[in-house]
């Protein structure tokens, strides 16, 4: 970025440090200064108040032998896995689907991008009222015959995972469709005929050469989807509240509920730390690959 | 950090008269084939069965809310009512209870409004100003701000929720609108700044320089030349942040009291405060109100919102 | 309220940012009664206060039970933006809070109205009772060890209602056969670890529930009656398998319709039953302790209030807990709501088959404190994600039984 602005001083420069304010404070107070606060106070034993009278490694070590934290990271694993795979699979067939000069382009990505206007409070209780076994899905198999159809996510602890894919796909996929098809579109036309003067198929070109050169386009969607997959709060919330039983918990419900609920700020507070962790670990790859390729371009 | 994250960004000014032009251009794919083929089925096919999917939960809610109780407990959930009653939306929009407070959403959709409007308007004009500082008037460790701006959007809420709390309470904002529109402009700042920091990186220095040239300062040159040129960005994000923010609940159930809580977490309420029997109906109506606002917002403003979308997350 | 608000909303939002003591008269109260026969108690509860006072109640109900609502009214003291009173269950809930200084000190009131009197049983005030100063005014007594039977439901089985735990079981398979759930079981942590506790009193009886949860003996944890009670558990999951219910009145809905046999539940139960305009003893039955040991735990709600800076506020504050203490609102309110009145002196003598049950047994002296009272609400919340876990899965009694010995034994 050589942007030719005005000299590099203290006095010219002041309206624009001023008007920065706000972001400086937000950056330092909030984004830094609340976490470290936050990582700090998980190694206290802050039950409804948060003091700071240090265990150690305490709280982390009943976190983790915690059969509802396993279970939630399981979840989230499990979800986290599935809805990354299938939302990038639903997402880039749809994308190359929609790229195909169809008739009504602009009324299927309407269709398809709906609801991520919509909350994840209304996506989880309209999905609730779908899975409801006795008028949902369920219920009108049955009606038509099949008597001994059961489907009931919501109530069977192996499939609820099922029930939150279902509906956290159909809220999220379309923003991966949109942002998969504007990187089809990026891709240089000559492509396209140097791939049809070799003779290669079409659904050939989408895999082997298309595919790898969206590569970036594909980093920010993974980077996009898994930031969403670990602050999966709301969803749960409303569609199964942790149920049945554990079998749907994840750790921000974890955290808030040990935070708030069971008056053991320590234990919600090494909670969170962790969710800061995985988003490191996720986030600071990323950026070196981001790095990385830059420097080769 | 900031300049690895977004692939894209090299290219921005090559798309500097349209932002995010590709995405809305024709397609780029194979050869224009009109006939119908096994091919052309299959696409529309493809598209026909992802379309149900995506149709049927609305289709599902809007039926189900013209419904009456009796009808909904013998009959089937995609069926059209036989009899179409407005009831549960009264019902819902103005009757149902939480407690003693049975005003049904009608409550929860004026705090919505109270809560949305100053914190979009804020937070747009913040992260502006933010961006255009960020282009054109960089200091010494702005970008090292910015990038810890963006690390910001990944870092989840749980960890910094409680000592918000504090700080909130220390500034006197906790339980008001204030305090929450105050936390939505925090954490609605980083896309926001992403996305105006790019759009003016991509308008022609020479603009800058000759406003300079002409002798306007910081405010003059914001004000009477980015500001005017910049109503496609600014309709983008005020479409994320309105949508953004209406359909908050995290921040809404924490920072807020019950008289001042947005429509999301009234909604929550009202599904899961059962008096008698669940009443379905109602719920599926207070559940298109609530969603009522961002899809007006998505189906009017139509490839703005894609765009806008497209723009924040390509890059963001 | 509802006037209030709009008024606000209508003025713009720079109204709505006024504290909540800006006017006088209006005293918010926040609390998780929001099931019908709840909305019912509290409603009469804001009628008197609102009749016997010149103030207003302001309703801030939360929906959900309280492990929803707990942590957003403990956010809001916390954070400075305290309500004017709010709901707790006696015990260890607000302890913290207490100590912290940030509840208002009843001391006064309370001597000045003689609650030290007319309170029964006495361990409702000392609940409230922290280094010899009072901090809560109790409201009602709860007790949560009762089994609820849907006499239709028997009827339809064509089995007698089931009087104990035993009965229940033995009439399972004629209930299943005619279609009916026999035991409607709510799956939420709150739920599921009531009917342990129910159990633990029921089948244990008093002394063994206080070495379980007061003293926290090893060798009460270990025995083999807490292993028959984990066994008991394991068929109670059995028997309300296929119900799929979460929240608690809608099981007790089920018995209300007859599609369900019996449900453990506390007496909050009857506020729903007294809604549907059920009778007790001829539409529903009602079994202490599961049938077995008749013992009930003197839990329940108190309301606190927060340290308010506004004197308005705070005399409307105690005006409140006059008034909850006083003979019309206990009668009215705990009539609505199924529980027990927290005072000794009241006739009671219209009250039903039920109630007069509950009564007895506090008269009996037949007490015991309350899991609130007892375990921090991190061991309850440990407990109740373990049950939970436990009936949402198919884990084994002995397995469930030996991490909530660990539970129970890290408690502090």
């Amino acid at each position: 970025m050589a942007r030719s602005g005005p000299p590099l001083r203290l006095f010219q420069n002041w309206q624009a440090k001023l008007a920065a304010t706000p972001m400086i404070l937000t950056a330092l107070v909030v984004f830094i200064g609340c976490s470290l606060w936050t990582v700090v106070y998980s190694f206290t034993n802050s039950r409804l108040l948060p003091r700071l009278e240090f265990v150690g490694l305490a709280q982390y070590e009943r976190l983790w032998s915690t059969p509802r934290w396993q279970v939630s990271i399981e979840n989230l694993a499990v979800y986290g896995v599935l809805s990354l795979i299938l939302t990038l699979a639903i997402g880039f067939l749809l994308a190359v689907l929609l790229d195909q000069k169809i008739r009504f382009e602009d009324g299927f990505r309407t269709i398809i991008l709906f609801p991520y206007a919509l909350s994840f409070i209304v996506t989880g209780v309209v999905w609730q009222w779908i899975l409801n076994p006795d008028f949902g899905l369920q219920h009108i198999v049955r009606g038509m015959g099949f008597s001994g159809f059961t489907f009931d996510p919501l109530n069977d602890p192996n499939l609820v995972i099922l029930a939150l894919l279902a509906a956290g796909i159909w809220q999220g996929a379309g923003l991966t469709t949109v942002i998969l098809l504007a990187g089809l579109r990026g891709i240089d036309e000559d492509v396209w005929k140097a791939a049809r003067v070799d003779g290669i198929p079409t659904w050939k070109t989408y895999i082997f050469i298309v595919l790898p050169m969206m590569k970036p386009v594909f980093a920010t969607c993974v980077v996009l989807i898994s930031a969403g997959i670990i602050k999966l709060y709301d969803l749960v919330v409303a569609l199964t509240r942790g149920g049945p039983g554990i079998a749907s918990e994840v750790p921000a419900k974890y955290v808030y509920d040990y935070m708030f609920g069971n008056q053991n700020l320590g234990q919600g507070f090494a909670a969170s730390t962790m969710m800061l962790a995985a988003v490191l670990a996720i986030i600071i790859p990323f950026a070196l690959f981001q790095l990385g390729r830059k420097r080769r371009v | 950090m900031s300049d690895a994250a977004f692939p894209t960004r090299a290219a921005a000014p090559a798309r500097a008269s349209a932002p995010r032009g590709r995405l809305l251009d024709g397609p780029a794919g194979v050869a224009p084939t009109r006939r119908m083929n096994p091919k052309r089925i299959m696409v529309y096919g493809g598209l026909i069965v992802f379309s149900i999917y995506y149709l049927l939960p609305l289709w599902v809610m809007v039926m189900t809310s013209l419904k009456g109780m009796p009808e909904i407990r013998m009959g089937n959930i995609f069926a059209p009512p036989m009899e179409i009653t407005f009831e549960p939306w009264v019902k819902a929009w103005s009757e149902a209870c939480t407690g003693l407070n049975c005003d049904g959403l009608s409550r929860g959709f004026f705090n919505s409004v109270a809560i949305t409007v100053p914190a979009t308007i804020l937070s747009i004009a913040v992260a502006a100003v933010n961006g255009y500082a960020l282009v054109n008037w960089r200091f010494k460790g702005s970008e090292v701000f910015f990038t810890i701006l963006i690390f910001g959007a990944f870092i989840p809420y749980q960890v910094m929720i409680y000592p918000i709390v504090i700080i909130l309470r220390e500034i006197g904002l906790m339980g008001s609108v204030w305090g929450l529109v105050l936390v939505h402009v925090v954490f609605g700042m980083p896309i926001i700044t992403l996305l105006f920091r790019n759009y003016f990186s991509s308008l022609p220095p020479e603009l800058f320089k000759a406003a300079r040239v002409d002798g306007a300062g910081f405010w003059g040159i914001f004000l009477r030349v980015l500001v005017p040129m910049s109503l496609p960005i600014f309709t983008v994000a005020v479409i994320l942040q309105v949508t953004g923010i209406w359909n908050d609940f995290l921040f809404g159930v924490i920072y807020t009291r019950p008289d001042s809580y947005p429509m999301t977490v009234q909604l929550n309420n009202i599904v899961n405060s059962v008096q008698g029997v669940r009443e379905y109906n109602v719920n599926m109506a207070a559940t298109l109100l609530t969603g009522l606002v961002p899809l007006t917002i998505y189906f009017l403003s139509g490839k703005l919102f894609v765009r806008g979308i497209a723009a924040g997350a390509v890059k963001g | 309220m509802q006037m209030t608000s709009m008024r606000r909303l209508m003025a713009g939002a720079a109204l709505t940012v006024l504290p909540a003591g800006a006017m006088a008269a209006d005293l918010e109260v926040t609390h998780w009664w929001t099931s019908g026969g709840e909305a019912a108690a509290v409603q009469e509860l804001a009628r008197i206060f609102t009749e016997q006072t010149e103030y207003t109640w302001v309703d801030g109900a939360i929906a959900g039970s309280g492990s929803t609502a707990r942590p957003i009214m403990v956010s809001r003291i916390i954070g400075g933006d305290p309500m004017g009173a709010t709901q707790f269950n006696h015990g260890r809930q607000a302890q913290e809070l207490v100590e912290a200084g940030l509840m208002q000190d009843l001391t006064e009131v309370a001597e000045a109205n003689g609650w030290a009197e007319f309170i029964n049983p006495p361990s409702l005030l000392e609940a409230c009772t922290l280094d010899g100063r009072i901090y809560c005014a109790p409201i009602n007594i709860h007790s949560p060890q009762w089994m609820w039977t849907s006499h239709a439901a028997f009827e339809a089985a064509g089995v007698e209602p089931a009087t104990n735990w035993e009965e229940l079981k033995a009439a399972a398979p004629a209930l299943r056969e005619a279609g009916i759930l026999p035991l409607a079981q709510g799956m939420q942590g709150w739920q599921t670890s009531l009917l342990l506790n129910a159990m633990v009193s029921g089948i244990g009886g008093a002394d063994f529930y206080l070495q379980v949860y007061e003293a926290r003996e090893e060798e009460a944890l270990n025995s083999d009656t807490m292993r028959q009670i984990w066994e008991e558990l394991a068929v109670a999951r059995e028997l309300s398998q296929g119900g799929n219910l979460s929240d608690w009145n809608m099981a007790t809905n089920r018995l209300i319709e007859g599609t369900a046999a019996a449900q453990v539940m506390g007496d909050w139960a009857q506020g729903e039953f007294a809604l549907a305009g059920q009778t007790a003893g001829t539409d529903y039955g009602c079994n202490i302790g599961l049938g077995g040991e008749p013992y009930i735990a003197t839990g329940g709600d108190a309301i606190y209030f927060p340290v308010n800076s506004d004197a308005a506020v705070t005399e409307a504050q105690m005006a409140l807990a006059n008034v909850i203490t006083g003979p019309e609102a206990q009668v009215a309110f705990n009539a609505a709501k199924g529980s027990l009145p927290i005072r000794g002196d009241i006739d009671l003598t219209e009250v039903n088959a039920c109630t007069q049950q509950g009564l007895e047994t506090l008269a009996a002296g037949n007490t015991i404190p309350s899991i609130d009272m007892l375990l921090s609400s991190d061991t309850r919340g440990q407990i109740e994600d373990l049950t939970a876990e436990f009936f949402g899965s198919s884990l084994s009694a002995e397995d469930a039984h030996n991490r909530y010995v660990q539970i129970v034994m890290s408690e502090m």
